[in-house]
């Protein structure tokens, strides 16, 4: 069984994204670049599933990237994580969620997956869109937000973690899962798998090699910082926090 | 324009957030409702009664039943053949639908929006929130999630729109319904509370979560929310994680106790109307935000507050 896991280059989720002056957009010059968080959880998946999680019924790992050159970085990275080969798909224009679910239903058609796992959302855009466009795409069921995931020759059973709690769906083979953060916890490559990840296959294409158009439908106007919150004061002892929260009207 | 916007609900009654959801479609045109599920009449009738509202469609089949993205974006892409814009309060219901939905129509989904600022132009929040954008769709069809605590709720009274039953588009037998964990909480909801305490990895285990953060919050009927930290380290269940990944609230009061407030955890409550928070560590970056600040050992002062109320 293949599983083809998409991977995207963000912003490090330790930064602090900072607005442009010029109001175009978050400032990604010289700022230290990874993995979208999701993705590595649903990069790890695949592997635990390939080292015998659930009866270890898959046999090759697919990462693809749609993006820059440098997105080859973040294939890279999971390649040394144990993923098998990669597919990158350059594009110096931005390509919106519709049109990466479009390149992927296009490299699934040729790949012939049975499981897609994704990350739910990357925290640069937060759109949380591609997994399920995708799904809706290739008409394949779509196991949300997973926090566990469990695998058998025909369908695949996801514990997912929504607005009141979890709920746990089953879907028929092929399907698209997107991970949530309490999946599992992601491995650091070691330093020998970092350099034989440099000899793993890796494809480069284009989103033109697929014939996907890719022009972006939204236009963004301006990007602001958002209102500012100023710190206020600090209280000496609790009996000061209880004076403040009846002056409120929140406590008698 | 004419506007479909998704009822959420649990079988019984209208989640609030479907109010937030008609307000922001209010702006774009006329406000229809799709209330989709298995014995829903009661939902509908309801939903009917939410002020502003012409017409309700009701999609009662077993297919329906719980809310399967699989069988109800193509009920979904079908009714948008009559209208202009399917709109949905960002819950986990409408996150894992709408998008399957935008992909039917072959448009880009806005998810999240913070305002309607024309008919085809959305502020919404990029970057964990530490960015808005102001985008500018043109597609002519348009899917849109809504983010509930940036607007006002519809009155859910005073309505009177007519209920119009849609025929099935039957169960693409891809997906099945296997069981659910829903919480029964007491408390108030998250996404409605008027004041919430919520408690980070510093509490320590699930004992401690409970004994410290609980009566406090029900001395100030206050619902109870987590970090990341918190949740994964088992405190306390998923659905009461705040933050860019887990729940968005804006309550009138949001207690932090024993929370750092990284950008992930401050992205999903920095628009509190008060923000208090309980920190040992004086350069915590909670206090940055917070109009009020306690520094100290929440084992010492979170009981003295919750005997003190
Ligand atoms: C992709 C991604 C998504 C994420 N999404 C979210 C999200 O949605 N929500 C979220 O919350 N986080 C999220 N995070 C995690 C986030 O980055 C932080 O790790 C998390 O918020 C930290 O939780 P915390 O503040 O409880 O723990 P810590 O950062 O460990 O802070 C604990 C705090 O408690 C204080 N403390 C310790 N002991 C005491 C005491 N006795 N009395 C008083 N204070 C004490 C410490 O001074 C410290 O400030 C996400 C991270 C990633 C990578």
């Amino acid at each position: 069984m293949k599983v083809l896991v998409p991977v995207k280059r963000v912003l490090d989720y330790n930064v602090k994204p900072r607005v442009k002056a010029d109001g175009t957009g978050v400032d990604l010059a010289n700022v230290k670049m990874s993995m979208n968080p999701f993705d590595e959880i649903a990069v790890e998946e695949a592997i635990r599933l390939k080292e015998g999680k659930n009866g270890g019924g898959v046999t090759e790992i697919v990462v693809v990237s749609i993006g820059e050159q440098k997105a080859q970085e973040t294939i890279r990275t999971a390649l040394a994580m144990g993923a098998d080969r990669g597919i990158l798909v350059t594009s110096d224009e931005k390509v919106e969620p519709l049109g990466v679910a479009k390149i992927l239903a296009k490299i699934v058609e040729e790949e012939q997956p049975s499981l897609v796992i994704l990350g739910k959302q990357a925290i640069d855009d937060d759109n949380n869109q591609t997994g399920q466009m995708l799904a809706g795409l290739l008409g394949w069921g779509q196991g949300t937000f997973a926090s566990k995931v469990e695998l058998a020759a025909d369908s695949v059973t996801v514990t997912r973690e929504v607005d009141g709690g979890l709920e746990t769906d089953r879907f028929t083979l092929p399907a698209i899962v997107t991970t949530d953060l309490r999946l599992n916890e992601p491995r650091y490559a070691s330093l020998p798998n970092i350099m034989k990840a440099k000899s793993k296959p890796l494809a480069t294409k284009t989103a033109a090699d697929y014939g996907v158009d890719v022009t972006p439908r939204i236009k963004t106007l301006k990007v602001v910082e958002p209102a500012k919150r100023s710190a206020g004061v600090k209280v000496a002892d609790v009996d000061e926090l209880v004076m403040k929260l009846q002056a409120m009207g929140i406590a008698k | 324009m004419k506007t479909l916007v998704w009822v959420e609900h649990d079988g019984t009654a209208v989640k609030d957030a479907t109010l937030a959801a008609v307000t922001a479609a209010s702006k774009l045109g006329e406000v229809h409702l799709l209330v989709a599920g298995q014995g829903v009449d009661g939902v509908a009738q309801a939903a009917a009664k939410i002020a502003g509202v012409g017409k309700v469609h009701v999609a009662d089949d077993a297919a329906y039943a719980h809310q399967i993205a699989e069988n109800v974006a193509p009920l979904v892409a079908q009714l948008m053949g009559d209208h202009d814009a399917f709109v949905a309060a960002a819950t986990t219901t409408a996150k894992n639908l709408c998008p399957r939905v935008a992909a039917l129509l072959d448009v880009m989904q806005i998810s999240d929006i913070l305002s309607v600022e024309g008919e085809d132009t959305f502020t919404r929040p990029i970057y964990a929130g530490n960015a808005i954008a102001t985008v500018q769709t043109s597609d002519a069809k348009k899917v849109i999630t809504v983010r509930g605590t940036a607007f006002e709720k519809a009155a859910a009274e005073g309505g009177s729109a007519t209920i119009e039953a849609v025929s099935s588009t039957g169960d693409k037998g891809i997906a099945t319904f296997v069981d659910a964990e829903i919480a029964q909480n007491a408390r108030p909801e998250l996404t409605s509370a008027k004041i919430i305490v919520s408690g980070g990895r510093a509490l320590q285990n699930g004992e401690n979560f409970h004994a410290l953060i609980e009566p406090l919050a029900d001395k100030l009927g206050a619902g109870v929310g987590a970090s990341r930290a918190a949740v994964d380290a088992g405190f306390v269940p998923n659905d009461y994680q705040v933050g860019q990944t887990g729940k968005i609230v804006a309550p009138e009061v949001y207690i932090a106790v024993g929370i750092s407030g990284a950008i992930q955890h401050l992205a999903g409550m920095k628009d509190s109307k008060t923000i208090i928070a309980i920190n040992k560590d004086e350069d915590a970056p909670i206090f940055q935000v917070a109009d009020i600040g306690l520094v100290g050992d929440l084992f010492k002062v979170v009981p003295e507050l919750t005997e003190k109320l």
